[in-house]
């Protein structure tokens, strides 16, 4: 009986939450459209334009007599479209937001202005496509090790509060999150690619991507960013942890578990982090999705052929139709990272579900 | 959870060595904003972009405190007003200038410069020379003006192809070389002197005036960046910047944050979930992406940016706002203020609020080093407000000329620390008022 209560329970929780991310998605989108609104109706009129163009190009037995007529035809037939699409009325036409919504969503952005895949494609999903795999490969691997080694130092520092280590590790995640990631990654390039050269400078491999050799050397360049993103993240990690355990065993239980006799380091790695686990299980879900859109200055810094390349690229270059479809993107995988926590939260800790 | 008062917290913050430390990095770039208002004329400071202010500054030029460090000393930057002598002889008037220095470096200067301003109806023709301190005389170019009408600005640098094609006669190219290195290629240390004359075929033509720069490889306390810009005014200008916008964002968005949770807290409980799923979607949005199409569509100005950091930073506050003060509404003396009759807004502002005081000061010193980060980071990016130097923008400038891969260590480490420094100093302080908050993390 009980046991039924709770699972309806959980149902409804999970249920509220699906509707939660919908909101929220919609919420973002809505913004982003309403910022970028007059602009990307030039955007769609230039892919109808380019799809006229392939389109009298792939008919056959279109003759014509002249180049006006041609012009003519053209002209016609992008009208067609435009009305077809409904782009003879404003962008802020609620038919024409919707559309767009629903374009939006279905990843159909369009084409790029001026940037390319590396395969020579401009389709704005081909682009975004092809970087991601780069961005996941850096920054995923990076936050994997922040989190094991972050958990590790924490769960350590938090059983001896004072010592010398939990000094060192709380300092330093103090220095460390009081200046950007991107700044440390200028130092690091200075220092390992400018006064030793032990490792290149840009971390775009110069071959090209179809090259066998290429994997070892995206490999090669990867060294550098890696190492950085693990120093000047773990201290903050391993501190976050720490205040959780530090915080946990305080609380009565575990003092019951120390009246008991059972050994220090029992209480702290079985009982103490098992019961930091729901916010821990938070932040990493979090922090995953923070690795894969979120590093957008740090890539730039060093020149990584990733994602947050990407998007610092459309900036500087204005590339609207790139822009929207990268905010998109982040936002998804951002808003299913919040969604898997909240939901893990909810499994190990019922009390959040009322 | 008892009220303290600000002399509570002051005597918190006087006894403990984080806040001490917070305390004295925040009084020293306090002192460097003030110097910054006091002594940088705001000139200099709006001349930020415009690259002809910069033109009689060295280029990418390291702190002079280098010198003090190395056994060769670099040259220091230069400026000569020069002596002014005038001759008429028959139908021609003879303007010269005469810069004299004594060049005591052990390495060659960074590059020369010679300016003039000048009327002149007719053609003229001028004539420029260096006398090195082994009475050698190198004639570095000799240029037919053309006749101008209005004052005319000239400029020789020593890149140019006249300087060039008219040293090419004593056995290299590079001026730098013939004019401070002697046979071995050792520096020639001495006085040296460079000559202008500008000889005049009408009476009424003059030499208003005119500049001879030895480039340095050092200058002042900062040194310059690619562009000539001296980066002490943008770093120590930086200061009041940085901190007008983290203590702006920090402040508005805990007193906002802090409002909203407590009505959502002390509200009805239909109320309270509306205002918690919005708050939800805020905390939802993906923070810099959004950012950066606000940036890039609505506009770069500070105060704007202000704004569009307060957007993403209240949430977090609401949050932890809302759940004390349902912890609080349970209260007994609340309940007494209810029977009483006391109204609700009442009690949120006189019996509510005050208690969260001290986490709400505590939570502007941490929310602080966050908002100058991504203001950084935004500034980084290239969408900081245009009219301001910040830290940000500095570092967008030096990784704009790869000044990491090519060693221009001055242009990007002094930035980034000062950052550090100021988000170090609200960390610190921050972290001792949380104490105070939740004493059990002082074990």
């Amino acid at each position: 009986m009980n046991e039924e209560k709770s699972s309806n329970q959980f149902k409804k929780f999970v249920i509220k939450r699906i509707i939660n991310m919908f909101i929220v998605l919609f919420a973002t989108l809505l913004i982003t459209l309403i910022l970028v609104g007059p602009t990307m109706d030039n955007i769609l009129k230039r892919t109808i334009e380019f799809e006229v163009n392939e389109e009298i190009r792939n008919t056959k037995g279109l003759v014509f007599n002249s180049e006006s007529e041609l012009q003519e035809y053209k002209k016609e037939r992008i009208e067609a479209h435009i009305k077809s699409l409904g782009l003879d009325e404003a962008w802020y036409s609620p038919k024409r937001l919707w559309l767009t919504l629903i374009k939006v969503m279905s990843l159909d952005f369009g084409r790029a202005y001026t940037l390319t895949s590396f395969s020579g494609s401009a389709k704005v999903i081909d682009i975004i496509m092809e970087r991601l795999p780069r961005t996941i490969l850096l920054f995923t691997s990076s936050t994997v090790i922040v989190t094991i080694v972050g958990l590790l130092l924490g769960a350590l520092s938090a059983s001896k509060v004072g010592s010398l280590i939990d000094k060192l590790t709380s300092g330093f995640a103090i220095i460390s999150s009081s200046f950007p990631l991107w700044w440390s990654a200028m130092i690091m390039i200075l220092l390992f690619s400018f006064t030793f050269s032990i490792f290149p400078a840009r971390a775009t491999p110069l071959i090209s991507s179809t090259d066998p050799a290429y994997i070892s050397a995206l490999l090669y360049h990867m060294i550098l960013p890696l190492i950085t993103l693990v120093i000047f993240s773990f201290g903050t990690w391993a501190y976050i942890v720490r205040n959780f355990m530090i915080g946990i065993m305080g609380e009565d239980y575990i003092m019951a578990k120390r009246a008991e006799g059972i050994p220090e380091k029992k209480i702290i790695y079985s009982h103490a982090l098992k019961n930091a686990a729901p916010p821990i299980i938070t932040v990493v879900a979090l922090s995953l999705s923070g690795s894969i859109g979120g590093a957008i200055i740090s890539e730039a810094v060093f020149d990584w052929p990733g994602i947050g390349k990407l998007y610092y690229d459309a900036i500087s270059v204005f590339d609207l139709p790139v822009i929207i479809g990268l905010t998109y993107i982040t936002t998804i995988v951002f808003l299913i990272s919040i969604f898997i926590a909240d939901i893990l939260y909810g499994f190990f800790d019922p009390r959040i579900r009322v | 959870m008892s009220a303290l008062s600000l002399s509570n917290i002051w005597n918190e913050l006087k006894n403990s060595k984080g806040g001490i430390t917070g305390l004295s990095i925040l009084a020293i770039l306090l002192i460097a904003s003030l110097i910054a208002f006091v002594s940088i004329p705001l000139d200099t400071f709006k001349e930020w972009r415009n690259q002809s202010y910069w033109l009689e500054y060295p280029r990418a030029a390291m702190p002079s405190w280098v010198n003090i460090f190395t056994s060769n000393k670099l040259p220091e930057h230069i400026i000569l007003k020069g002596e002014r002598e005038e001759s008429i002889d028959e139908n021609i008037k003879v303007v010269t200038y005469t810069y004299k220095f004594d060049y005591i470096f052990d390495k060659e200067p960074n590059d020369f410069m010679l300016r003039y301003d000048a009327i002149y109806n007719s053609s003229s023709l001028l004539h420029f020379s260096i006398t090195r301190p082994d009475g050698m005389e190198i004639e570095l170019a000799r240029i037919t003006l053309p006749p101008a009408k209005e004052r005319v600005t000239g400029i020789l640098f020593s890149t140019d192809d006249v300087i060039r094609k008219s040293i090419s006669k004593y056995g290299s190219n590079e001026p730098l070389d013939v004019i401070f290195r002697d046979k071995d290629g050792d520096i020639l240390k001495g006085v040296y002197e460079a000559k202008m004359s500008i000889f005049f075929f009408n009476m009424n033509d003059e030499i208003i005036d005119s500049k001879f720069i030895v480039g340095g490889k050092v200058y002042g306390l900062f040194g310059t960046d690619e562009l000539r810009r001296d980066l002490a005014i943008s770093i120590i200008w930086g200061a009041p910047v940085a901190l007008f916008i983290g203590v702006s964002v920090a402040i508005l968005a805990v007193v906002i944050g802090l409002i909203y949770g407590v009505i959502a807290g002390y509200s009805s409980r239909s109320i309270d979930e509306v205002m918690m799923r919005a708050n939800d979607i805020v905390y939802a949005l993906p923070a810099l992406p959004l950012l950066i199409l606000l940036a890039v569509f609505i506009g770069k100005s500070i105060f704007l940016m202000i704004g569009y950091l307060v957007i993403f930073s209240w949430v977090g506050v609401a949050k932890v706002a809302r759940s004390m003060s349902l912890q609080i509404r349970n209260m007994p003396y609340i309940e007494a203020a209810e029977l009483i009759g006391e109204s609700k807004i009442r009690i949120i502002f006189k019996h509510i609020i005050p208690q969260l005081l001290p986490y709400t000061f505590a939570s502007i010193a941490i929310s602080v080093p966050g908002a100058i980060i991504t203001e950084a980071g935004l500034s980084f990016l290239g969408l900081g407000d245009p009219t301001l130097p910040t830290w940000g923008q500095i570092l967008h400038d030096a990784n704009t000329y790869g000044a990491s891969a090519r060693g221009l260590w001055w242009w990007i480490i002094p930035p980034g620390l000062m950052i550090t420094l100021t988000g170090l100093a609200f960390v610190l302080i921050g972290d001792t008022l949380n104490t105070i908050v939740n004493p059990r993390l002082k074990r």
